[in-house]
């Protein structure tokens, strides 16, 4: 398959160069590292919150360093954790005294790396908490998990913790309100093709033309099923159902909505999702609060969406509609 | 250069010669039941870490093991750096003073600790944790009783290990990559077992080495079931 790459050896370390070159402004590169912070970094007066994963879910996970949501993030190899050395670095860069909240997506190599990244944080008098994020309502375990995966809710994790540290709040208070999102967000999402990863150079599970994957993760994992292609109308009622039976909300609850683009589907695509999406909400008798369609959370260049349901009360309406200033989100 | 610092060194390079030798070996076990890389990644990160512990101006016990942890950290990565890295670089903290007996008893039951804690493993899981808890309870059990010496002891732990790898063959894993296959596990030999293994038998041959003693005949069915106190403690942890 093409790709517009040099080596794959060199995408990640390429690609965060470019990012730096497209924001001198905001970014700054910790030397010999893959991990970037806020050119401001460390803020005082703040919580840091920081965050990392794999590559190859752009604009995830430094399109989201910036004011009012994370100070730093750690890029590990295409769908490969950071390792816990880089972690470490990013802690220590973006800890200006007053704690660090780790956002950690739930998969076993993040967690893990993640982890001994705190603890050793922590022997260095570093101030250091964590929260989990499993928002996948489609599968317990997965091929890299053990219990629910983490995917696009993160985002909403980043929006409302970083808000919250920005208003001077200390560090239980920053994760309770990130842990709040989390109690309160569900994910699932599709796809119609996989991804192909600069290193196979070919799709990483085979899909017919006339097949689609549901409840496929982030990695070009397979789904937990695979059916005959389905309108965008009940493609959306598949997800939406699923994301729905998992929150169980009250009539009259008023909630967040993503429609995530995998990577390579076109907004035109992801706006008919949202269409669908919103009048099945009304059709539960929930009140959308918000709706984002756009790629949030990607898989390389899978063809595919995810949809996204958070549940918000008047703080987290607060904290997710409070300013930020990011390459990938902005909110005035 | 302290003696002791010299000997880890030593250990270490041992290990890193040991894990190259038997990456394909390490290879084919884990392609059978995880993602091929083991072997590939142990060599490596070995080799790197066995430059880091040759690079210390004056090493000493605890800097050694901590160099070799940290690289092992940032090279190996996935799950294996934070298991096999992390943990030395924290069990580290028990050496500082050099090593005897008893450092080397807190040091192992850290590591172990460690292991435990990070891959939320216990024995029975087939992962690492086979071959490392029958290692660090026949070792200390051992260093305690005081008809047994130093060197006697880590050759009994080293033989408490192997039948620890054994022992991942019949069961299902249920922690670790090896763990979504379910009952396909069953019947194989776990990687991380292995090399944990390659590594004790190259710390007990450089032991024996610096201690220019051969390396002691131990009887492999000695029992390495914990005794009562620690029978206690496990009940407890459950």
């Amino acid at each position: 398959m093409k790709k517009l790459i040099n080596d794959p050896d060199d995408v990640v370390d390429e690609m965060i160069d470019g990012m730096v070159a497209a924001h001198p402004d905001r970014f700054r590169r910790l030397p010999d590292t893959q991990v970037l912070v806020r050119d401001d970094a460390p803020v005082d007066d703040k919580v840091a919150l920081v965050t990392g994963g794999g590559s190859g879910h752009e604009p995830t996970h430094a399109g989201y360093v910036g004011d009012g949501m994370l100070d730093g993030a750690a890029a590990g190899d295409v769908f490969s954790s950071p390792t816990a050395d880089e972690f470490e670095a990013l802690i220590d860069a973006c800890d200006a005294g007053d704690g660090v909240l780790a956002v950690v997506k739930n998969y076993e190599g993040d967690v893990m790396n993640f982890d001994t990244a705190i603890e050793l944080a922590e022997m260095e008098g570093v101030e250091v908490d964590s929260v989990v994020i499993d928002d996948d309502v489609a599968v317990e375990d997965s091929l890299y998990t053990s219990g629910r995966r983490g995917v696009c809710g993160t985002i909403l994790v980043h929006k409302a913790a970083g808000a919250k540290a920005a208003e001077g709040a200390d560090l239980a208070e920053v994760k309770r309100v990130a842990e709040k999102v989390v109690d309160n967000v569900g994910t699932m999402g599709m796809a119609l093709t996989s991804c192909v990863t600069p290193e196979k150079g070919e799709p990483t599970f085979d899909l017919g033309d006339d097949e689609i994957e549901l409840g496929i993760g982030i990695h070009g994992e397979p789904g937990t099923e695979r059916t005959e292609s389905m309108s965008a109308d009940a493609v959306t009622d598949e997800l939406t159902e699923a994301v729905l039976d998992d929150l169980d909300l009250d009539d009259g609850q008023e909630v967040l909505t993503i429609v995530n683009g995998m990577g390579g589907t076109p907004q035109m695509e992801l706006f008919v999702v949202n269409r669908r999406l919103q009048e099945l909400l009304g059709e539960h008798g929930l009140e959308t609060w918000d709706a984002w369609v756009g790629d949030y959370m990607t898989s390389l260049d899978m063809m595919g969406a995810s949809i996204t349901v958070c549940a918000v009360d008047d703080e987290l309406k607060d904290l997710l509609g409070a300013p930020a200033d990011t390459p990938a989100l902005t909110v005035r | 250069m302290s003696d002791d610092g010299a000997a880890v060194v030593a250990a270490v390079e041992a290990v890193a010669e040991r894990l190259e030798r038997e990456r394909d070996h390490l290879t084919e076990l884990d392609s059978a039941i995880g993602d091929a890389d083991h072997g590939g990644n142990m060599a490596r990160g070995w080799a790197e870490a066995a430059d880091a512990a040759r690079d210390l101006d004056d090493p000493e016990p605890e800097t050694v093991v901590k160099a070799v942890g940290k690289t092992l950290m940032s090279e190996v990565g996935g799950a294996s750096g934070p298991l096999f890295g992390g943990s030395l670089v924290f069990a580290s903290a028990e050496i500082t003073d050099g090593i005897t007996a008893e450092t080397a008893v807190a040091f192992a039951e850290t590591y172990l600790e460690k292991v435990e804690d990070r891959g939320d493993a216990r024995l029975g899981d087939q992962t690492m944790v086979d071959a490392l808890t029958p290692a660090v309870h026949t070792f200390k059990k051992s260093i305690e009783s005081d008809d047994i010496g130093t060197l006697e002891a880590l050759a009994k732990a080293v033989a408490a290990a192997e039948r620890g790898v054994a022992f991942t063959v019949p069961i299902r894993a249920r922690k670790g990559r090896a763990s979504y296959l379910g009952w396909r596990s069953v019947g194989h030999q776990d990687p991380g077992a292995t090399s944990t293994l390659f590594i004790l038998e190259e710390v007990l041959a450089t032991a024996a080495d610096e201690l220019d003693a051969d390396v002691p005949a131990v009887d492999a069915a000695s029992p390495t079931i914990p005794d009562d106190e620690t029978e206690a403690d496990a009940a407890d942890e459950e």
